[in-house]
């Protein structure tokens, strides 16, 4: 837990830090997020099911799930917009719950179930939630857009599950899919073609349908 | 086909299937992930490998080492580019800044150098490795600091030179109600989703690049300049671009890095941009500091009417052209407006969604609000005693069609205006003051030529190619629809291919010109194609009339298919414009109403309602219409109450290089949005009578929520973006 004294420092002196961090590094050439690497990459075996399927990957250690996913399986439907969980483009179903796949190691996740936007649902059989879509038009450029998904499925379910968010009025009353409900916690995914509105409605009609 | 007399009655008027609110036809494969984007080819050439770009860490100087050495050396590396491996690069005519830094660094994160490995994490890793000495030299990147020396830009575009009409110091002098105030805009960034991302191929001295760009023509004619070699060598392929927002109309750093390191390589090479790098390798909307004049009689008719606008570059840039809706959107018989440009070292400036118009009509349209308080007027009341049918500054030039006061009227009536208190600060509910705002939306309409090809097979089935792009605006669907009303066929029957540059050259997607553009270039091959088969079944082109899959004339009815007995038949064409733009000013129009409530405790702005009735010509789809406008409307908020680019002064950078600092609306901060477009057809547009509306919804949406937290408040922010603690000083007492 944080001490009083670290929430003195506010978003505007952290900046003011992190650009001086910035700064000092820069004459030498940069910062170094990580320790620089000496031999050969750390290979490691690991296995995972996605969309049903299981893969046994030999992986470069510092390989990412999404990348895994991505590069290694060509699951391409899965998107890289930020690479530092600050955008849920990159947001898949793991073990039934919505997580940022560029925020986890592929190796983390040995015996996991993965669910991608492919294993929602493809062009001729489209999940509920993705005909919702097409139909509120929740989208635009649609890169965002598998990752506003497979966390629309999961919110659903969490709020069917009576998990609260911020904007919940009661923390262990039965739980409604209503648009403040959807809006708080559909708010780690980014759309900056702006597609919110459209979003909410999209989602609104899945849960009315799921009653 | 040249475009050079008013469009009169044409197919598309059947409005059958454009005008049509369809579903996106790319929809099902961007809800699936199917679709592909630029780093995800990864079935189109074998053996592709991966480059990571790293960037300059001073903003202006030079590098005086470089040590690769070490990451030569680093485990999977294939390549290290630098300026020097590069040799002599020219700078594309778009690009105001060199791609590729060395030995001159000319702004921050400005690419220094490319590692290409067998993945991902060892090129990450090896660049990690690159020690760069650099030798810091002294630049400029404070806007305001360097106001006083800023310049008339240079360059011989008359758009860019001061307005003067009548005696414009005289009639602000002597207005019997005047305002003169100055407003600030950051920098701000376009954060579009998708990274700027290139796969780059060498075939023998053949080029072929996966890339994610707006203008897929720019693209090869700059990138040839670049590499010095011809055009005809190089092929962009771009089908499916994550958003651009203005900031992937340029050749960018991944594109001639790609390029540089597959060819050093000798394999094919892949290269997104970081998100850290985005924001000070690209371009970004610059800042500004305008200031307006305006002079009225008592009565609220604009007698002076005064707009200067500060911002800054990088040598060799352009403008925030802040002032070119002042020229257009109010009367007034005295008129001036000048831009002023300041040499910055910061990264290039350049165009984000609606240029000029965005950050300008957040200053003009909140001056219009102080004015009309001032004068005891209703901010509705004053802009339509402004309001004016021919462009102010020529007044024998009409406007093409303006039905500005018509927005303003459809949605004081259904925004419920006439419940807005005109004293600000007197509705609340519970901890929440409640704020209503509006302002006039405001957009030129630029026609660009477009061109397009289109076949008919044996089965019916027609295909488009055209090199035009969908960044989300729904080309594809569009141009779908323009062909199967032309043709008479259903949409599925409809294949539209997009992005390529073997395609024929498009108006490409930018400044609200692409969708009326594009598909006016699709009629004009359309109606070639309608002659070919015309020809081909013996009918008259001119009486035949293509529907349901067949072509009708007289009594004679045959199906469109039977014209490709002797082979499918291919139609090309490029709409061209005459004076049509020149003679009548072309415009779109709109009105913005917003309601805010704003905590009177922590003065937390949060957007309640939001309207746009926007006057823009035939809409070709109102569902992707709808979609354009409500997301810029998004950004408009954004721009209004949370977006800006924090400068560090000393070392010239935006430190909030991010999306976790770089704040932009989340959903929490957008409420239901509800778009009216008018019914209308503007013949002077083009065949289509259609007109652009994506950069629409974004030009004065800033300043009704600006109007809006005012109306709330009392409290009168004229420094974008509203936060809070601009706000909390003033805010009327909490009792």
């Amino acid at each position: 837990m944080p001490t009083p004294r670290q929430l003195e420092m506010n978003r505007r002196d952290l900046m003011v830090v992190a650009g001086a961090c910035a700064a000092f590094s820069t004459t030498a050439g940069g910062a170094r997020a990580q320790p620089a690497p000496a031999g050969e990459p750390v290979l490691s075996e690991v296995s995972f099911s996605v969309n049903g399927r299981n893969h046994r990957l030999e992986l470069d250690t510092r390989t990412t799930l999404l990348d895994a996913l991505r590069e290694q399986l060509h699951l391409t439907g899965t998107k890289k917009g930020c690479d530092h969980g600050q955008c849920g483009a990159c947001t898949v179903l793991l073990d039934g719950q919505r997580i940022n796949s560029c925020l986890t190691l592929a190796i983390m996740n040995a015996g996991a179930e993965i669910t991608t936007i492919e294993g929602l649902g493809g062009v001729d059989n489209l999940h509920p939630m993705q005909a919702a879509f097409v139909k509120h038009d929740g989208f635009q450029c649609g890169y965002c857009t598998p990752g506003q998904i497979c966390s629309g499925v999961a919110v659903l379910d969490e709020i069917k599950a009576g998990i609260p968010s911020h904007v919940s009025h009661d923390l262990t009353g039965a739980m409604a899919p209503t648009a403040a409900e959807i809006r708080e916690r559909m708010s780690g995914n980014i759309c900056r073609c702006g597609a919110y509105s459209n979003i909410v409605e999209a989602m609104t009609e899945v849960a009315g349908r799921q009653g | 086909m040249k475009f050079d007399k008013p469009a009169t009655d044409n197919p598309i008027d059947r409005l059958q299937v454009v005008g049509q609110p369809h579903d996106r036809i790319d929809g099902a494969r961007k809800v699936t992930g199917t679709a592909r984007y630029a780093y995800e080819q990864h079935d189109v050439v074998a053996n592709q490998a991966y480059g990571y770009v790293l960037g300059a860490g001073i903003a202006k100087g030079r590098i005086a080492s470089i040590e690769l050495d070490a990451a030569r050396k680093a485990p999977g590396v294939l390549a290290v580019v630098t300026a020097r491996e590069a040799g002599d690069l020219k700078k594309g005519p778009r690009n105001t800044a060199c791609l590729l830094a060395g030995p001159e660094v000319e702004h921050y994160h400005q690419a220094v150098a490319l590692v290409v490995a067998e993945s991902f994490e060892q090129a990450r890793a090896a660049a990690s490795l690159i020690k760069v000495e650099y030798v810091a030299a002294e630049g400029a990147f404070d806007l305001n600091a360097a106001k006083d020396k800023a310049v008339r830009p240079e360059g011989d575009d008359p758009s860019l030179n001061d307005t003067h009409v009548g005696d414009f110091a005289g009639a602000f002098a002597s207005a019997p109600v005047s305002l003169d105030e100055t407003y600030t805009t950051p920098d701000e960034s376009h954060a579009m989703m998708e990274p700027h991302a290139t796969l780059a191929a060498w075939e023998g001295d053949k080029l072929t690049l996966w890339t994610a760009t707006q203008m897929v023509a720019w693209g090869v004619t700059d990138m040839a300049t670049t590499l010095g070699i011809p055009k005809q060598n190089i092929r962009i392929v771009s089908p499916f671009i994550g958003g651009g927002f203005g900031g992937k109309l340029f050749l960018r750093a991944d594109v001639l890095l790609a390029a540089l390191g597959a060819r050093l390589a000798k394999r094919p090479v892949k290269v997104a941009l970081t998100r850290p790098l985005m924001i000070n390798n690209t371009t970004h909307r610059p800042a500004t500091i305008q200031r307006i004049r305006l002079g009225a009689t008592k009565e609220g008719k604009i007698t002076a009417i005064g707009h200067e606008s500060w911002s800054g570059d990088l040598k060799g840039g352009g403008p925030e052209v802040a002032v070119q809706q002042t020229r257009l959107l109010y009367a007034g018989a005295n008129r001036m407006t000048a831009m002023r440009l300041a040499e910055l070292d910061l990264p290039e400036g350049n165009a984000m969604r609606a240029p000029g118009e965005a950050p300008g009509l957040m200053a003009l349209e909140m001056a219009m609000d102080e004015m009309a308080e001032k004068l005891g007027m209703d901010p509705i009341a004053f802009r339509l005693l402004n309001d004016t049918q021919v462009d102010p500054e020529k007044p024998k030039r009409p406007f093409s069609m303006r039905r500005f006061d018509e927005c303003f009227r459809v949605g004081a009536e259904r925004f419920g205006w006439s419940q807005r208190s005109a004293q600000p600060g007197r509705m609340r509910e519970g901890n929440w003051l409640i704020g209503l705002g509006v302002a006039a939306a405001f957009r030129n309409n630029l026609v660009m030529k477009s061109g397009a090809r289109v076949s008919l097979d044996a089965k019916g089935i027609v295909t488009v190619e055209t090199d035009m792009t969908d960044i989300g605006t729904g080309s594809y669907t569009i141009i779908g629809q323009t062909a199967s009303e032309m043709l008479g066929v259903d949409l599925d029957k409809v294949v539209v291919k997009l992005g390529d540059s073997a395609f024929p050259v498009s108006a490409g997607s930018g400044g609200q010109w692409g969708g009326n553009s594009s598909t006016a270039g699709v009629y004009a091959a359309c109606v070639k194609l309608r002659e070919a088969v015309a020809q081909k079944l013996g009918i008259n082109s001119t009486e035949a009339i293509f529907a349901g899959g067949e072509v009708k004339a007289g009594n004679r009815s045959l199906s469109l298919a039977s014209a490709t007995e002797a082979g499918p038949l291919t139609a090309e064409d490029t709409i061209e414009y005459g004076d049509l733009d020149e003679t009548h000013q072309q415009s779109t129009f709109g009105a913005h109403f917003v309601e805010v409530g704003v905590d009177v405790a922590t003065a937390e702005t949060r957007v309640r309602r939001m309207l746009a009735v926007c006057a823009a010509g035939r809409i070709l789809n109102p569902k992707t219409a709808r979609s354009q406008v409500i997301g810029a409307m998004t950004m408009g908020v954004g721009a209004a109450l949370m977006e800006e680019l924090a400068v560090d002064k000393r070392r010239g950078f935006f430190v909030n290089h991010d999306l976790a600092s770089y704040e932009v609306p989340v959903h929490a901060d957008i409420p239901h949005q509800e778009v009216v477009f008018l019914d209308e057809t503007d013949p002077m547009s083009s065949p289509m009578k259609a007109k652009g509306v994506g950069e629409l919804g974004i030009c004065g949406v800033g300043a009704a929520v600006a109007n809006a937290v005012y109306n709330a408040t009392g409290v009168r922010v004229r420094d974008y973006p509203l936060t809070l603690d601009k706000l909390l000083a003033r805010m009327p007492d909490a009792a």
